[in-house]
């Protein structure tokens, strides 16, 4: 028997995290739009190790600077902190949405549309808040959270699906196994994506003279890490996606073995799930491969991610398939 | 170009322009075929030759909607037809990217595992004279003889886990060169060997492997031999007649639908249990099963699985005199999420016409204004049967035909007494009387049916294991680095200078600080050592 109140707390907890998260984006964006290089001296601030500089050799140059921040004279971040903890605080709502939805469902929340945007969101902000803590991506909120925000809106509007129990074919251990990975998979994609788009427009800024740059490239540019530390940054969170969506790919056919006879289909979630499967793996081997230029490697990432979305989006709703589960 | 001599791919850059002669020009198509570049446009033609499956109906997964979507698209569907969009995981083309792909897989594999081979049984390479050119490098000067130092050097990186890992070392004179990471071309070519594996057990599933479906009425039981099974899908090199002699009897199908939200998931199915009882020959004794969604039952490599379930109404007609013509329970197949259920009873023994009954069954009966008999549960709380009649030749000319629809181009439908077609609605227990002496048609119950899935697949197994040797070669391909570091000592007035550079195959953040770490090393050893001998 599902329990309505407790589904009604969890959908409060999500409300509340978009309004958090509402916050902490504007606190994101004003602390980007500060990153002009500027002369006036402020308050130096401890900052945390440098982001993903990975250089502590003295061959490779000085280890990366925070953005934005003239040698010796760091700016204040106030807002850039303010929009972490509130991150925090959002992704602690999240959690606590996605717990409370499965108590009142007995079940892990992972059987609609509604429910897998719920728990991706959740995992894209714990994985960004649990980065936050080894190294400074206060660059990536921003980019993070926007995304986070849409598809909570998405979820609650649109996809919104009322708690209830699973169909007889979604009994099974595997949906833990399966689409817990699938889900944590995506998250890690998405983050990869935005870092990959970032990328892009560094390197496209970079190419730039900068001092004949307007004023708002400018910010952009200082904002940003220099593009070869975000693309290996996106080639890392990319070299960890890969692995879990192929075991996705493994569990899903294993679950299809037991639930459907057959380890293959060839249903269109599958086929889908496949097509994003080479797509990357196209993606890693043109990383591999010298005489690829960067820049195709990085189509190749965004087209892998535009899959992803037809999967989700456009898979789950329209197509007539076996995975038809979107609760719409 | 250090960088690529650490590069163990067959190069790509001295494909040069083909010169005259088969052979030459065979070698260059090969050279064409396994390179990097091709395997990459094959990997993207894969994955946009794929997506037309799944946007397109399938005949291997629903041949209906195929003739539906012909039916409905008669310019372009007839020509998607011939480019094979209805069968695009069986077509020519598709078939055409894969094997390509397959024998690019080959290609490249074959040629990496000899380099690997060769290179996991070599000696590292000897330190570059200039090794602050390299990438990462760093210097220190230590106290200690060259040569006290070297063996501190090569202590420290022949340690069995230095950082974790395991170095191979080569000494010459005053240098040092140590390699480790092999085991990430090993996973390489671990994930691309199982993905050969994964696609030949596709292929013995496709060769030995079979699928038969059938409908099962509640309180009947079938054997696992061909003619049992409603429709037969064997590969082609299946021994039809070597099927394990299985039996499987369902005494009862419970089923259970959501009643208590009120919206879209009205009705949605929330559970499917049959109970069975299985023989594994018809010797042997009956064990009871219980037959889930998710809980197949297994024979051997043959499972059964139960993919489906509807209704089957308990029907008797019977002739003026009151003689039974035909008693069976009729399997009425599901059209819509609330069991709407079309299907045909055939009354052959009737004479001097055959009679055939079409219709509907309906588990929960209201009349829609427009779509006319319907249903609005998907369990049984309104149970009805809404029949049409016909009379004439039930099979014309002997043709086979679907169990489920009448044929009726030499029937004729029986009118009522006003001239419209007499319709038929029939609750459970009632009789209805055919006019023009035609007999009686009784519906006497309902009963259930379950739709069962027999699969025998040999190369399922394989392919699991091909699977997760893939997925287990991938992460050792991607987390491990390879790297190598150099080591060279210069004396200088009693004391050495320690110059050590590192060398990785692509990106590799960790590079500097084993540098660095080796550094303090050897100077903290160097140290203590030096100091020992002072005392």
């Amino acid at each position: 028997m599902t329990n309505q109140t407790l589904a009604q707390y969890a959908n409060l907890a999500v409300y509340s995290a978009m309004a958090v998260f509402t916050i902490a984006m504007i606190a994101f964006a004003l602390d980007l739009a500060g990153a002009a290089p500027r002369v006036s001296a402020s308050a130096p601030e401890t900052e945390k190790e440098p982001a993903l500089a990975g250089a502590r050799s003295s061959a490779s140059g000085p280890a990366l600077r925070v953005p934005g921040d003239d040698p010796g004279q760091p700016r204040t971040r106030k807002a850039a902190g303010v929009a972490m903890m509130l991150t925090r605080l959002g992704g602690l709502l999240l959690i606590a949405a996605a717990a409370m939805r499965g108590l009142s469902v007995h079940r892990p929340p992972l059987g609609n549309m509604f429910e897998f945007a719920l728990v991706g969101c959740m995992f894209v902000v714990v994985v960004f808040v649990a980065i936050s803590l080894r190294r400074d991506v206060r660059w990536l909120g921003l980019f993070v959270i926007g995304p986070v925000l849409l598809t909570l809106g998405m979820a609650i509007t649109v996809w919104y699906t009322d708690a209830s129990e699973l169909l007889p074919s979604l009994k099974s251990y595997w949906l833990v196994i399966h689409v817990t990975v699938a889900t944590f998979a995506v998250a890690l994609f998405t983050i990869a994506f935005s870092v990959t788009i970032l990328h892009v427009v560094k390197t496209w800024l970079e190419a730039q003279d900068p001092t004949a740059m307007s004023r708002i490239r400018t910010i952009v540019n200082t904002a940003l890490p220099p593009a070869r530390s975000l693309d290996r940054t996106a080639y890392g969170i990319h070299a960890v996606a890969f692995p879990l969506w192929t075991f996705t790919l493994i569990a899903g056919a294993i679950w299809a073995e037991q639930a459907w006879g057959h380890y293959w289909n060839w249903d269109p979630k599958e086929v889908w799930t496949f097509v994003i499967w080479v797509v990357y793996a196209a993606y890693l081997h043109a990383r591999a491969t010298t005489g690829w230029s960067p820049r195709a490697a990085n189509y190749l990432a965004l087209a892998g991610y535009g899959a992803i979305l037809v999967n989700y989006m456009v898979v789950n709703v329209y197509f007539v398939g076996q995975h038809s589960y979107s609760g719409m | 170009m250090t960088q690529s001599r650490m590069d163990t791919r067959p190069d790509e850059s001295d494909v040069t322009e083909p010169t005259l002669g088969p052979v030459a020009m065979l070698r260059w198509a090969w050279r064409q075929l396994t390179s990097m570049r091709t395997a990459l446009l094959l990997l993207l033609l894969l994955a946009i030759g794929a997506v037309p499956g799944s946007i397109w109906p399938q005949r291997n997964i629903d041949a209906g909607r195929v003739a539906d979507y012909l039916a409905r698209h008669l310019s372009t569907g007839p020509w998607l037809d011939r480019l094979g969009f209805f069968d695009v995981y069986s077509s020519p083309w598709f078939a055409a990217i894969y094997l390509l792909l397959f024998v690019s897989l080959v290609g490249c594999v074959v040629p990496r595992s000899k380099i690997h081979w060769r290179a996991m049984r070599a000696q590292p390479p000897r330190a570059p004279r200039h090794l602050e050119r390299l990438p990462e490098h760093g210097q220190i000067e230590v106290d200690g003889t060259p040569e006290e130092v070297l063996q501190v050097a090569s202590d420290v990186l022949a340690r069995r886990q230095f950082l974790g890992r395991r170095y191979r070392l080569r000494c010459e004179g005053l240098s040092l060169s140590a390699e480790s990471g092999y085991l990430r071309e090993t996973g390489n070519l671990v994930f691309h060997t199982a993905l050969i594996v994964v696609i030949v057990a596709v292929a013995v599933g496709h060769l030995f492997g079979w699928r038969g479906d059938r409908i099962l009425v509640t309180g009947k039981s079938f054997s696992n031999t061909i003619s049992a099974y409603d429709t037969f899908d064997p590969g082609p090199w299946v021994d039809t007649e070597g099927l394990s002699p299985f039996i499987v009897a369902v005494d009862k199908l419970d089923v259970t639908f959501e009643e208590h939200s009120i919206g879209a998931q009205r009705g949605a199915p929330r559970d499917f249990t049959a109970y069975t009882r299985t023989q594994t020959s018809p010797d042997a004794p009956q064990v009871h099963q219980i037959l889930k969604v998710n809980g197949p039952l297994t024979f051997g490599g043959t499972s059964v699985f139960l993919l489906g379930n509807g209704y089957a109404p308990v029907i008797t007609v019977r002739d003026a005199a009151g003689q039974v013509l035909m008693h069976e329970a009729t399997p009425f197949l599901p059209q819509d999420a609330n069991y709407k259920s079309v299907g045909a009873v055939k009354v052959s023994a009737a004479r001097p016409k055959q009679l055939g009954f079409f219709g509907f069954f309906l588990p929960s009966e209201y009349l829609d204004k427009n779509a006319g008999p319907s249903s609005f549960f998907p369990d049984l709380k309104n149970p009805a049967l809404a029949l049409g009649v016909y009379e004439g030749e039930l099979y014309p000319q002997g043709r086979p035909q679907s169990v489920y629809t009448l044929s009726t181009e030499k029937m004729t439908q029986l009118k009522n007494a006003g001239g419209e077609p007499l319709r038929l609605l029939l609750k459970p227990g009632q009789t209805i009387k055919l006019p023009g002496g035609r007999g009686s048609i009784t519906f006497d119950a309902v009963q259930r049916w379950a739709g069962l899935s027999v699969r025998y697949d040999p190369g399922k197994l394989l392919a699991l294991i091909g699977a997760v040797a893939a997925l287990a070669g991938l992460i050792a391909s991607l987390m491990i680095r390879r790297r190598r570091v150099f080591v060279r000592l210069r004396p200088t007035g009693g004391r050495t200078v320690v110059s050590i550079g590192g060398l990785a195959k692509g990106e590799d953040p960790g590079l500097g600080a084993t540098i660095e770490d080796l550094l303090s090393t050897i100077a903290q050893r160097s140290g203590t050592k030096g100091s020992d001998t002072n005392v």
